[in-house]
């Protein structure tokens, strides 16, 4: 069964390579896509592998045994821009076995990696991650389990439920290529309750994790490409469209297809940006392809109808009718631009059960303050985003920041 | 366990539209690291539990917080050692009616929302709607409301029981 998706999954990304080869696909796009090459993978927004997640982009990741060729594919990974570092469900890994990292009393590490909904558990196994013809060697990353390892009640005390398996995920794993390269500081301490030395199954306890055995963006380890990510994906015609193709560009302007041009640098040197709406200014604003919506205020303060709590999307809006919005984005610099959107009823968007690109979807990020504006993939539609890793060199400066 | 007091008084700057005289407590513990509290719950419980939590969160040898007190109730603000600020409102009757948070790290809810953990952590995990969705949190209960949201590193929330509300507070007010 693994096999045979892995097969469709390829066959796929050959025939969308093809058609962007070929002209770009139908999309009324305007945005240039680079054409999958050693520096470029294939991206789709397709429902992913559970067929039931709008808005979230795709791609396969290769892990290996590090400095061996034995070596497994997987598709289905979450391309997430608001996270740090590769994740793979366990379940996922059907032919290969990761190295397991130690710490320095010899026990296995695991690691408790907290999200904004859900949490992830699971060892930090080493691989060489392979992804387009770009490989970063020897790179902790956590796979994914809630049974190789019993997550300790610290693990567990935000509530959150668990990540783990491809029912609560919706994905085979997580590519977190955001704005930082390791996910947890320097260093990461025990204090954190992020990282776990594990004597037993059920004896995990905090620990201090050094920078370079904490899980990390694969892209800040490789060889060349290595300050950044472009996220390219065509326009999405309004009312959805069942999938779209794109690119995962690695590098900006290290090579012919990933200069910056003429986007704007938006400095983000706390992770967030100002987004200023209707004269208000708010600045714990934020770009992330993994989530899945434009979330962004609450009905009071965008005069959108909220859909009902027992309704098919709870959480995001339902305006009788598609409404526009503009704001303005700032970053700590004093570049800035506006942002035209458009919000749609989300049930009627959902009502179309295998459209899985929906440009004008959108829910509530807060019922009071602090108020903020989460864009999410659909602000990716259409315009190219390069993310610059915290420190990375780039010809637009040094990275953390946005650009588009 | 000992315990130092500095107290002095100030004025309320700014946004409210009658001047309401704000006391601020600034109490200093000096907290022996062995020390072992009951891990009292703290939304619907009392300043015990609040120093409770205090020890929760630091696990460090000496910790701050300040007390401010305005014309309803008081504001105990807790810096955890991982960076996090709390904040607990106390009611007039000793009875903590809201937290909130912002920082880097996702405070102990299980240790903040006490018996309220529960039906919070059911909420949350449910999976409501047809589709996938990754998004802020907010729970609206009749008996609780959570709203959790930021990114990575800088996470913020809160969490009150309406019921509990003094009648001048509103939600706006807790953050």
């Amino acid at each position: 069964m693994k096999a045979l998706r892995i097969c469709i999954s390829l066959t796929t990304c050959v025939v969308c390579a093809f058609l962007i080869a070929c002209g770009g696909g139908s999309s009324s796009s305007t945005n240039p896509i680079a054409p999958v090459t050693t520096n470029v993978a294939a991206i789709s927004v397709d429902g992913g592998p559970l067929g039931d997640y709008p808005d979230a982009a795709f791609a396969s990741v290769t892990v290996c045994v590090p400095g061996t060729s034995n070596c497994q594919t997987v598709d289905g990974v979450l391309v997430d821009t608001g996270s740090f570092g590769l994740r793979i469900l366990s379940s996922a890994l059907t032919t290969v076995s990761l190295t397991q990292q130690t710490d320095t009393s010899g026990n296995p590490v695991a690691e408790c990696f907290v999200f904004l909904d859900s949490y992830t558990w699971g060892p930090v196994q080493t691989a060489d991650v392979e992804i387009a013809g770009e490989k970063a060697s020897s790179t902790p990353i956590q796979v994914l389990s809630d049974t190789d390892f019993i997550a300790p009640s610290s693990c567990t005390s935000s509530g959150f439920g668990s990540a783990d398996t491809l029912e609560t995920l919706g994905a085979n794993g997580i590519l977190g290529v955001g704005l930082a390269a390791q996910d947890c500081g320097n260093p990461c301490p025990a204090s954190f309750d992020q990282y776990y030395g594990c004597p037993s199954s059920t004896g995990c306890q905090p620990i201090e994790q050094p920078l370079t055995q904490q899980v990390v963006n694969p892209v800040a380890l490789f060889a060349k490409d290595n300050n950044g990510v472009i996220v390219e994906l065509p326009a999405v015609s309004s009312g959805g469209e069942s999938s779209v193709s794109g690119s995962l560009v690695f590098g900006i302007g290290t090579q012919s297809n990933n200069g910056l041009g003429s986007a704007t640098v938006y400095t983000a040197p706390e992770g967030s940006l100002t987004t200023t709406y209707n004269g208000t200014a708010y600045p714990e604003s934020f770009i992330d392809s993994g989530s899945n919506g434009y979330f962004f205020l609450d009905s009071a303060l965008t005069g959108l109808t909220n859909c009902g709590n027992s309704s098919d999307a709870p959480g995001f809006y339902c305006p009788g009718s598609t409404t526009s919005f503009t704001a303005t984005n700032q970053g700590s610099g004093a570049a800035s631009g506006a942002v035209k959107f458009s919000i749609a009823n989300a049930e009627t968007l959902f009502a179309s059960q295998n459209n899985f690109a929906l440009g004008d979807l959108g829910g509530v990020s807060s019922n009071a303050p602090p108020y903020f504006f989460d864009w999410g993939l659909p602000f990716f539609f259409g315009q190219n985003v390069f993310v610059a890793i915290e420190g990375a060199s780039t010809p637009g400066g040094t990275g953390p920041y946005w650009a588009y | 366990m000992s315990q130092q007091r500095f107290i002095k008084s100030t004025l309320a700057a700014g946004a409210a539209p009658v001047f309401v005289p704000v006391l601020v407590v600034v109490v200093v513990l000096a907290l022996a690291a062995s020390s072992v509290l009951p891990a009292w719950a703290s939304l619907g419980g009392d300043t015990a539990s609040i120093q409770a939590d205090q020890l929760h969160m630091q696990g460090s040898l000496t910790s701050k917080a300040s007390i401010t007190t305005a014309q309803s109730y008081t504001v105990h603000e807790i810096q955890a050692a991982t960076g996090t600020v709390v904040r607990e409102y106390l009611s007039p009757e000793g009875k903590v009616f809201a937290v909130a948070w912002h920082g880097p790290r996702m405070p102990d809810l299980r240790q903040l929302l006490g018996g309220y953990f529960e039906s919070y952590q059911t909420a949350v995990q449910a999976r409501s709607g047809v589709r996938m969705a990754r998004k802020p949190i907010m729970i609206d209960q009749p008996g609780l409301v959570v709203q959790i949201g930021g990114h990575l590193r800088a996470f913020s929330g809160k969490a009150y029981v309406p019921d509990a509300l003094p009648s001048n507070v509103r939600a706006e007010d807790i953050q």
